[in-house]
Formats: structure tokens, sequence, C-alpha cells
């Protein structure tokens, strides 16, 4: 088992046989990844990369049977390509694409309000990955390890922390999710939180976060009510001033609110293990499992 | 991106917010000039800087003479106004704004727009409370601070208008102006993708009637390439010369105030090498987030904004290659090293696709760096670089 993702998903890319789609599906599809076509307006009836090419979302779910789709399509019309994969029926859609204006991602939740069992991961993320079953985004695949940990986080590079330290210490992943560094974005913490605690691959799970918004708070707040495997927190940010964008739009302190130390302090008090540092995020996972055996 | 206050101005004067009548003026004799072209016998003199708190720091006067207004706008222009909301160094003053003044204010109230992310909503925030901090405000009396989400279907309500217009305590006239601002604002908000639009204060006038007495906005840098007349409106002066650069190469960096330069790629692990600096007894000079993509030419631009702060002792690397191969990244630091002419003291933690063929070529590259074995390794050899105390 593991979430939302496996050996037999089957992924489409958006953007397909631009550089970033070429790119990465070529990664994909040497992991293992179940790929099986892609999208192109114009481009239909074409093969690339061996596989075939449609025209519209729509198109790819009928030639395909296609449940999963990822997007590389640059950012002005990547909210319009969400919007397309939902309403073609794609359950879980994963959007990489960076600097997608706000508004249009308020928009894009509003509307995805009517499509309940579609997930979106992203954007401005990683994609997510199940070690050896499927690869959905730019992660490297080698740094994993099929195993117990459900990873979790707002930060490319710093999953990739997180995995690398799990890999090494021989836990493994069950599934990492990288839920994307903007303010309005698809999944978020709680509802990754939910899918680990249900998922009997998953013992443990490992949440990353960083400054600004609440999300960190909500979490500690689920995790308190609801689940009951060890979970291990880190958030980057802590020297972070207040006001300055730190290169994620969602990371910005305003008015006090949204502070390292205050999701710490939130988590702490759930019950949930602090890493205080990024290069003990492995080591206090292996504690909390080994206190839990 | 932020803009001034007078260019705020005129976008409300588009969309028929009401705001006192006023010119920006770029030297004395065109703020007298405006000033004369304006009438009456007295002015306001606003020095124009991306930050508030201007009134406390001296940047807003009322005058009441052309001479004076040619003495405060010299007094202003060409220096620097440092106030509770910028750096200790201040922000340059290009411009002021002559306005005539208000003669009469009976009320001063507080009305802001923004995306509140957790709502995934436009948010209206009010307040009887204006012309003061708000977030004080917030802080010491929340139950003055009103919020209304705004609902992307409908737009904002009657209903909503009415309730804030009652709670602020309008009178029938005013809650129709009121209405009106509201509509204008979200349209302008919608229309220019702004991220924020705050009026401190929104004034009852002598007459009864409502004006924006000040106009902040900030706007969705990610929106600004459908928005080719607002980018014109960026100004360069207002910002760190050093992150002005940092924008022309596509690398996103902030200043910091220690002394501990970074240069990560990707921006959660950029936030989180500073926090282990600091952990491990250090001072952040900056984030920097050199990006996915690093290229040789990149991580060279890096270099050369890193060097160019002087309070920098000491450099951290620290690079999680992914997608972005090792070896590259270490061509791209020797080949920085080499332009730049580098003596500050490097430390590299490299990790990730191509790893030791990467950690090869930075050993036999003859620069002196110090090669780091994982993240803690890494921060407690850069902090005695910088000869700082490890902790």
């Amino acid at each position: 088992m593991s979430v939302l993702v496996n050996a037999e998903t089957k992924v489409i890319c958006q953007g397909f046989t631009g550089k970033q789609g070429t790119f990465h599906s070529e990664h994909a599809i040497a992991y293992g990844t179940r790929m099986v076509g892609g999208v192109t307006p114009g481009r239909s009836g074409e093969t690339h990369l061996g596989l075939p090419v449609f025209d519209t979302v729509r198109a790819a779910v009928a030639g395909t049977g296609a449940n999963a789709s990822v997007i590389y399509v640059p950012a002005p019309f990547a909210a319009d390509a969400i919007l397309e994969a939902a309403d073609a029926g794609i359950q879980v859609i994963v959007c990489i694409t960076e600097g997608i204006p706000v508004l249009d991602m308020l928009q894009v939740k509003a509307v995805l309000a009517d499509y309940p069992d579609t997930y979106l991961i992203g954007p401005n993320c990683p994609g997510i990955i199940t070690p050896g079953a499927c690869k959905i985004g730019i992660m490297p695949g080698m740094i994993h390890k099929p195993g117990k940990i459900g990873i979790v986080s707002r930060s490319g590079t710093l999953t990739y922390e997180a995995v690398y330290q799990t890999t090494q210490n021989g836990l493994g992943q069950s599934t990492c999710i990288g839920i994307g560094g903007d303010p309005i974005h698809g999944m978020n913490f709680v509802d990754c939180l939910k899918l680990f605690e249900a998922d009997p691959q998953t013992e443990g799970i490992i949440m990353v976060g960083e400054i600004g918004g609440n999300a960190e708070e909500d979490a500690a707040a689920y995790i308190q009510a609801e689940v009951s495997k060890p979970v291990v927190a880190y958030i980057a940010g802590v020297t972070a001033p207040a006001g300055k964008r730190m290169g994620h739009a969602g990371a910005i302190i305003s008015g006090g609110k949204g502070t390292a130390g205050d999701k710490f302090a939130a988590l702490e008090a759930a019950g949930v293990t602090l890493a205080r540092s990024p290069a003990d995020i492995g080591v206090r996972i292996l504690e909390a499992m080994q206190q839990r055996a | 991106m932020n803009i001034h206050e007078y260019q705020a101005k005129r976008l409300f004067a588009d969309y028929g917010i009401p705001v006192p009548t006023g010119q920006p003026a770029f030297s004395v004799e065109e703020a007298t000039r405006q000033a004369q072209a304006l009438g009456g016998d007295s002015w306001m003199v606003k020095a124009q800087v991306h930050a508030g708190g201007r009134g406390k720091a001296g940047g807003v006067k009322r005058v009441n003479s052309l001479e004076q207004v040619a003495e405060v706008a010299g007094r202003l222009l060409g220096t620097r106004l440092v106030t509770h909301q910028t750096g200790a160094d201040g922000q340059p003053i290009q411009a002021v704004l002559i306005e005539t003044p208000t003669q009469e204010i009976a009320r001063e109230l507080y009305l802001s727009m923004l995306v509140d992310r957790s709502k995934r909503r436009v948010a209206i925030i009010a307040s009887a409370m204006g012309g003061m901090d708000i977030e004080a405000v917030a802080h010491d009396t929340p139950e003055l601070v009103l919020t209304r989400s705004i609902h992307p279907v409908t737009g904002i309500q009657a209903h909503q208008a009415q309730e804030l217009g009652f709670a602020l305590g309008l009178n029938k006239e005013q809650r129709k102006q009121f209405w009106a601002i509201l509509q204008s604002m979200y349209q302008l908000f919608l229309a220019q993708d702004f991220s924020l639009v705050e009026i401190n204060p929104l004034i009852v006038t002598g007459a009864g009637d409502l004006m924006a007495l000040d106009a902040k906005i900030n706007l969705d840098d990610n929106a600004l390439y459908r928005h080719p007349k607002l980018l014109e409106l960026y100004d360069a002066s207002q910002v760190d010369e050093k992150e002005d650069v940092a924008r022309r190469f596509d690398l996103n960096y902030i200043a910091l105030d220690g002394d501990i330069a970074c240069m990560v790629n990707g921006a959660g692990l950029a936030m989180a090498t500073m926090d282990l600096i600091k952990l491990h007894g250090g001072d952040p000079a900056n984030f920097l987030d050199v990006g996915g993509g690093a290229t040789a030419e990149r991580v060279t631009e890096a270099f050369k904004l890193i060097q160019s702060d002087k309070k920098v002792k000491a450099i951290l690397v620290n690079i999680f290659g992914g997608i972005v191969r090792c070896d590259l990244i270490a061509e791209g630091i020797i080949q920085a090293a080499q332009q730049t002419g580098l003596t500050l003291p490097v430390v590299v933690r490299l990790e990730g696709t191509n790893v030791e063929k990467g950690r090869e070529s930075l050993n036999n590259s003859g620069l002196r760096l110090i090669s780091a074995a994982g993240l803690t390794d890494a921060a407690r050899k850069v902090v005695a670089a910088a000869g700082g105390q490890v902790a």
C-alpha cells in the first residue's frame, strides 16, 4: 500500500512535448512510472518518447484510461490546465508549474469544490512519489527507498533532505508528497496526514513546514485529535525577518502571525516530536519509531 | 512589488475612489509649481517611499506658504527617510506628493482588502480605529477589527457592505459612498492582481463625505506579466541594490544583517540553511536561492552578489543536487571563484546526483575550499571560518 499513487497509476503529462515535460517524463519512464501519454494542443497523432500525444486531456483519458496527470505548462496557462484535468475526470492532478498568479489559484480552488474526488497536489511543488512504484514530478528518484515513512512538505529540496536521511537510516518512505510553497495550493498538511494515518504501509510521518500561513497550526490540531502514528516536524524560517518574501510566495510573516516559533510551539503542544535542526529529521523519526515499538 | 502613494491614488481616481487633489514633484521647483497650480493657501508635502510610518518619521508636513513648500520639499528630496518599517539606512526620497489638505477631518477609519490564504478568498478588513497601526489595534482591541470574506461568484454582497457600514457608524449617505468605494476597490483588486490594498485612514470629511487620505498597494509579482503598465511603475531605488541585481539575474536574494553568506538551491533549504547557521552560533548575511536550474553563469552571478556585501566573512554553499548535477555545480563554483578572485573562506556541502565527481573536481581545483560532510558539519565549519564561536 501507499497513498494516492502506486505501480498501477496511469499517468499523462500536460505540456508533454515542451522542454520540462520531455525531460521529466523521460526520467519518470526510466524510474518505472506507468506513463501512458501526454497532451500538447495541436499535436495529436504524434508519438513522443514512444507514447501517444493528444490535443486535450479528455481525449487522452479516453485513449489511455489515465487517472493521474502531471502539469508542466507555463504559469499563464497552468490554472486552466488544472481545471481541464479535473473536468476530464483525472483523480490525481500534480502541478509542478511555479509562478501562477494567486487570484488564478483562488478561482481554481473555488471551482475544485465541485470535484470532491479530485486531489490537486501543488502548484509550485516537486510532486509525489511512491518509491519503487511511481514517480510523478521533478524529485531525484535514486535518493528514495521503499519503506515506512510518509513525508509531506511545503518545500522541494528540503523534502529531499528528509528523504535522504530516512533512506540512509534504513526506514525508507511509503509515499512523499510535496504540497508546494504557494499561498493558495491544493492538498494541505491535514489532507495528507489523513491519508498517511489510514495507510497500513505508513508507520511514521515527517512533516516539513515553513513560515507563513497557519497550515502547520491546523495540522497540529488535527494530529492531536486524529493521528496515532508518530509524527516528526521541522519548520524552516526561524531566522526569517518579518514581511520579507523568502522565495516561496507563501513564506511571508504578516502581522506577527505564522512565525516558525508559533508553529513549533503548536506542534509540540500536540505531541509532535520536533526536529530543531534540518540535519536531525532522520534521527528524530528513528527515535520516535523505536520508542513506539 | 510595491508602488508609491501617488501612483496608487491615480489608480484610485481612475476607479472613482475619492482622493485629495494632488501631483507628484521630483524637484523643489516642480514642488512649488505644483503647489501654485493647486492653488489655495496651504498644502501637504508627503515623502514618497515604499514604507509606512512616514508621518511619525517627519516625512509628511502641512505647510502654509509656497516658501515653506520649497523648504520642506528641499529638506526631503534627495535624502533618506527612516521609519519603523525601513532598515536603519532608510529609503531614498526621490519624489514628494503635493496635495490640497482636507480642511476638516471628522473621523478616521481603516479599510483594506487582501488575499486570505487560509480561507482562499479575498478578505475585507475594516475598523473604526483608522489613522493608526492596524496591527496594534488588532492586538489590543481585536473586537474593533472587522473582517468579511468575498465569495468569488458573487463578489461583495450588499448585506456585507451594510453590516460593515453600520458597524463603522456610518449614516445613510456615507453607507452609500462606502458601498461604492468597496466595489471600486474590489474591481481594482481583481483587474490589477493586487495582493493588498489599504486605505489608512479612510476619512469622513467635515462635510460628511468619505475620502481616501492615504493609499497603499502591493501587487502580485506572479501576475505582473499581464500588467505591463504596472511593471513600468517598478522603482529600483526603493529596493535593496543587491536585491535589484538578483532580480535581474533571476536569483532569489534577500539581504540580512549577519556575516555568513549562503548560497543554496531551493527556497525551503535556503531558509533551513540560515536557521542552521544561527543554531550553530553564526549569523546569516543573506537568503539566496539559486533555483532548481542552477547553471555555472548563475552560480557566478550569485558569488559576485555575495561578495559585494562587505560584511561577509565566510560563505556556505549548500546544494542538494536533484535534477541539478553536483559536478555541474562544482564547475560553476570553480569558474566563479576564478572569475571573481574569491578570497573569502568557502565551505561546500554537496549531496545528491554525481556528488563524487563534484567533490573530486573541487578537491583538485587548487581553490581554498573547505568541504563538509553533512549539514551540521557544514554549519559548524562556516561559523568557525567566520571567526565565530561554534555552538
